[in-house]
């Protein structure tokens, strides 16, 4: 019997905190993959944010830290600055970027710092539940936005993808979704990238992930990935957005 | 022999993702028993028909899931 597919060893044996059918597992398993098949897991840090993957570096089997909220960019420079033979990345959710972490986004982009960003727009503040974020949607539900947020009321939503492919310094930036197994394998290839990039000296790459919240968005984990794809999709375009890195 | 899906049941939170994706149709929540975590665990209930695609166990938030094919 030939081994098709098993638990990655880039993951640790603690079971994953995350609710029933949420996406930070699988988001888990292709950073987890691409670490091993890279060779670069016993070289890699891990910078989990705050949120639901707060507690990232007991699944990943690397090396990792937590920073405070918003400020893992500014957390993972400078471990890359003072090491710059490791491999750094940090991992975040919408909350944690797209919000109180803009502005350690943004600098860190312009100044070309070398690491790898995973971001997780699951479009929700998940950990503390399911209010409304900056990367919510016109007329979506949430805790706090009962009947639906309201564009006069709290503007549109922010597209980060967009917003950094501008920066000089910003090599590599990609939105990808895991609702279905063929854009999970292109989610792979583009984690893939955003780390070769590194390895390579390239400086600065972001994946944005649209990810599912089944229980913020209150519907089942099938459903949750509908919504991926007729909710969020139409509004998030999947594509590349900035590639100066080249071929790896 | 043929391929062999195995799901570690005490890993699976019953999120019904696997069954949702597989092109067979052969995966299912048990709903005669409950794991340690409390969720009815996924089963596959016709291992002869599996291809070994793997299409369940990429999707499996959990990485509760490990497929072999039969050589």
């Amino acid at each position: 019997m030939a081994v098709v597919y098993e638990k990655s060893r880039g993951l640790t044996d603690n079971p994953l905190t995350y609710c029933p059918g949420c996406s930070h597992g699988i988001v888990h398993k292709l950073v987890a993959e691409t670490l091993v098949e890279l060779d670069i897991l016993e070289k890699t840090i891990a910078v989990a944010p705050v949120g639901c993957s707060v507690l990232a570096y007991e699944f990943f089997n690397c090396d990792g830290i937590q920073a405070a909220h918003g400020r893992a960019p500014a957390v993972a420079a400078g471990i890359k600055r003072t090491n710059t033979d490791k491999i750094v990345f940090t991992y975040q959710g919408d909350g944690d970027l797209a919000s109180i972490g803009t502005a350690e986004i943004i600098h860190s982009a312009h100044r070309g710092d070398n690491i790898t960003v995973i971001f997780i727009n699951n479009a929700i503040y998940g950990m503390t539940g399911g209010q409304m974020a900056p990367t919510t949607l016109i007329g979506q539900k949430t805790s706090t936005s009962p009947y639906g947020r309201k564009e006069e009321q709290a503007g549109r939503p922010l597209l980060v993808s967009e917003m950094m492919a501008p920066i000089p310094n910003a090599v590599y930036i990609e939105r990808t979704s895991v609702h279905d197994v063929a854009n999970i394998n292109k989610t792979k290839k583009a984690i893939k990238k955003a780390f070769e990039n590194q390895i390579n000296n390239k400086g600065f790459s972001m994946v944005e992930i649209l990810a599912s919240c089944p229980i913020g968005w209150n519907v089942s984990p099938v459903d949750g990935n509908k919504f991926i794809k007729e909710g969020l999709m139409p509004y998030y375009p999947l594509g590349v957005y900035k590639d100066e890195g080249g071929e790896n | 022999m043929a391929n062999l899906v195995t799901i570690t049941e005490s890993m699976c939170k019953g999120c019904a993702l696997c069954a949702d994706a597989c092109p067979k149709n052969i995966l299912e929540m048990a709903k005669d028993r409950v794991n340690n975590k409390g969720y009815h665990p996924a089963t596959c209930i016709n291992m002869a028909a599996c291809t070994a695609c793997a299409i369940c166990a990429k999707m499996c938030p959990d990485s509760a899931i490990r497929v072999e094919r039969d050589a």
